[in-house]
């Protein structure tokens, strides 16, 4: 058997001269995430499956008939997208059991693409959290220090990446799920436009901000993923119906011209540890000697977005879960004696605290008396901070900032403090909320955790995002760091 | 804002068909206070005359043909029922319940 791969390039280069085959490759990746199980980024596997898929890429690759480059090659879902016949949890106890009678349209395209789907990676419950410690499961552990948090939600999607039992996997993002843990365990992680990636399928959470999107070590594997999973569906209302491009063939390496923004509010908030801040300066520093300007820009509305965004997302959230009820599929508690017992006992049975905080908070937020004062009231500053972007991005083509304000902090630090938890997403909810596009990339390590840089670019502008990820790792070592915990 | 009293976290509670113990209702209370009284720092805006934005993209609402096509069929829809009879979900009787459902 072959080494390891760190990348899906690499994997698919190494398929495509025969050096390794698909069965290999799923079974390096069985053996790793039985070696990583101690850090539970996985909450399922699909053993038997993966090795019937695994025989089949193999024989297609015989035949000459290969479905794409990605075809036969392991990938891990977020335990919130549904594949027909099998379980999604969402780390909630209310849809233990739950078996899905159809597919995403995520999990469709894979299959297309012929990747194999290896497992669900642990979450915080509905994807409601920054540190996957809100999971039944217990928390997902972070490669780099299994004492810290790998972020959340979707933090076991970027430890298995971290971990190396794929090379690439999907994750959702709704206010920096994707993009925090991807800068806590040092890998890569994008956040698409929204409406870019279709939502049938993906558990919903706050509606007008989910979006999936790939994690992968590298710049190049995310931009390979996306360009199978984009595009329209006509199943998602949402989704956006322009072309998608080829984003691989944007990955040229050259930045020079490039105008990158410095938002001033990013890099003067209150709380952001200095370190993590000389590290993003560092990394901007090389996009510039790579040939890219850099300027200052000021998205004034900035130190709103947290409020903004807490109270849209637990509005539609409490909407959105509203659908548990106990009566159609999920948990139904067993000591219902009426129907709205039913209700009541399967969904304060079912749902764990945050989620309950959550909906609560929502349903004040909709309800008679404080809709104006609080659901409108964030509405319009989103509308603020839509315009932020709209003018900064008449300056610049990105805007680079760091992802988290931290690295890594320690399981439990935050866990009963839930302002203090939500606040550490002041940089990535944003993007969200203004439906634009951002990556995180490792830019440096900081007390031997890694840290994130995150660009931001204009709505459906991908293409440039991934360009000077790429170009970036291209000029540095950081995304090559194997954590203590990898296993790949 | 300060906390919540406990009566509104009952009646929230209530509409959001949710049942706390007596110390969630306090915690709930404690914590969903300490948020609004953070999310109080939206009122420094002055927004009278900015449009309330519901969606970052702005799209029509997409219309397809009104044709039949493939849909879930009744077995499988009813696959995940707690408890079912048939194709129907079967749910505790409504009619004569003394509490409002």
């Amino acid at each position: 058997m072959s080494a390891s791969y760190r990348t899906l390039v690499e994997q698919r280069d190494a398929l495509a001269a025969g050096e390794v085959s698909s069965r290999e490759l799923v079974d390096l990746s069985l053996a790793a995430v039985e070696a990583g199980s101690r850090y539970n980024a996985l909450v399922s596997t699909r053993t038997e499956e993966v090795l019937e898929s695994a025989a089949a890429a193999d024989q297609r690759r015989a035949s000459g008939e290969s479905l794409s480059a990605l075809d036969g090659i392991p990938i891990v879902i977020k335990d919130n997208m549904v594949e027909a016949g099998q379980g999604t949890t969402c780390a909630s106890r209310i849809l233990e059991g739950f078996v899905s009678p159809y597919d995403s349209t995520v999990v469709e395209r894979l299959r297309e693409s012929g990747a194999v789907v290896l497992g669900c990676s642990n979450m915080d419950e509905f994807a409601m959290g920054s540190s996957t410690e809100n999971s039944i499961y217990g928390p997902t552990r972070n490669p780099w220090d299994e004492e810290r948090s790998a972020g959340g939600s979707s933090g076991g999607s970027a430890a298995s990446v971290a971990l190396g039992l794929a090379t690439t996997s999907l994750g959702s993002d709704t206010g920096g799920s994707i993009r925090q843990p991807a800068s806590f365990c040092g890998v890569a992680g994008l956040k698409p436009t929204y409406g870019r990636v279709s939502r049938w399928g993906l558990v919903a959470f706050a509606s007008s901000l989910d979006q999936i999107g790939p994690l992968a070590h590298t710049a190049a594997d995310c931009a390979t993923v996306l360009g199978v999973i984009a595009g329209h569906d006509r199943r998602d209302s949402t989704s956006l119906p322009e072309a998608v491009p080829d984003f691989s063939a944007a990955l040229d390496g050259d930045v020079s011209g490039l105008r990158i923004g410095i938002p001033d509010e990013y890099f003067e908030a209150e709380g952001v540890d200095p370190d993590v801040l000389s590290a993003v300066h560092g990394g901007i520093s090389e996009l510039e000697k790579a040939g890219a300007t850099v300027r200052r820009v000021s998205l004034p509305h900035t130190s709103y977005a947290i409020a903004s965004y807490y109270l849209i997302a637990t509005a539609e959230a409490s909407s959105n879960l509203a659908r548990y009820d106990g009566a159609r599929y999920g948990r139904r508690s067993p000591n219902a004696k009426s129907l709205s017992e039913m209700y009541t006992l399967s969904r304060s049975e079912g749902f764990g605290s945050e989620v309950k905080r959550r909906i609560l908070l929502g349903t004040f937020v909709l309800s008679a008396g404080y809709y104006d004062a609080y659901y409108r009231k964030a509405q319009q500053v989103r509308t603020l901070l839509r315009r932020d972007f709209d003018r900064a991005f008449e300056e610049c083509d990105l805007i680079a900032t760091p992802t988290s304000p931290e690295v890594a902090f320690r399981l439990g630090e935050k866990s009963d403090d839930p302002l203090k938890m939500y606040l550490s997403d002041i940089y990535t909810v944003s993007a969200n909320l203004a439906g634009i596009p951002g990556i995180s990339v490792p830019c440096g390590f900081v007390r031997g955790l890694p840290v994130g840089l995150q660009l931001l670019g204009r709505a459906l502008d991908e293409s440039t995002l991934l360009r000077a990820a790429d170009a970036f790792q291209g000029r540095t070592d950081h995304h090559q760091q194997d954590p203590p915990g990898w296993v790949g | 804002m300060s906390d919540l009293t406990r009566d509104q976290v009952a009646h929230i509670a209530a509409l959001a068909r949710l049942k706390l113990s007596e110390g969630e209702q306090d915690a709930m209370a404690s914590d969903l206070g300490q948020i609004l009284e953070y999310v109080e720092k939206l009122r420094e805006l002055d927004t009278s005359d900015i449009e309330p934005m519901a969606h970052a993209i702005p799209l029509a609402t997409p219309l397809r043909p009104d044709r039949a096509s493939e849909t879930l069929d009744s077995e499988l829809a009813v696959s995940n029922a707690p408890l079912r009879e048939g194709t129907a979900f079967v749910v505790p009787k409504v009619i004569g319940e003394e509490e409002e459902g």
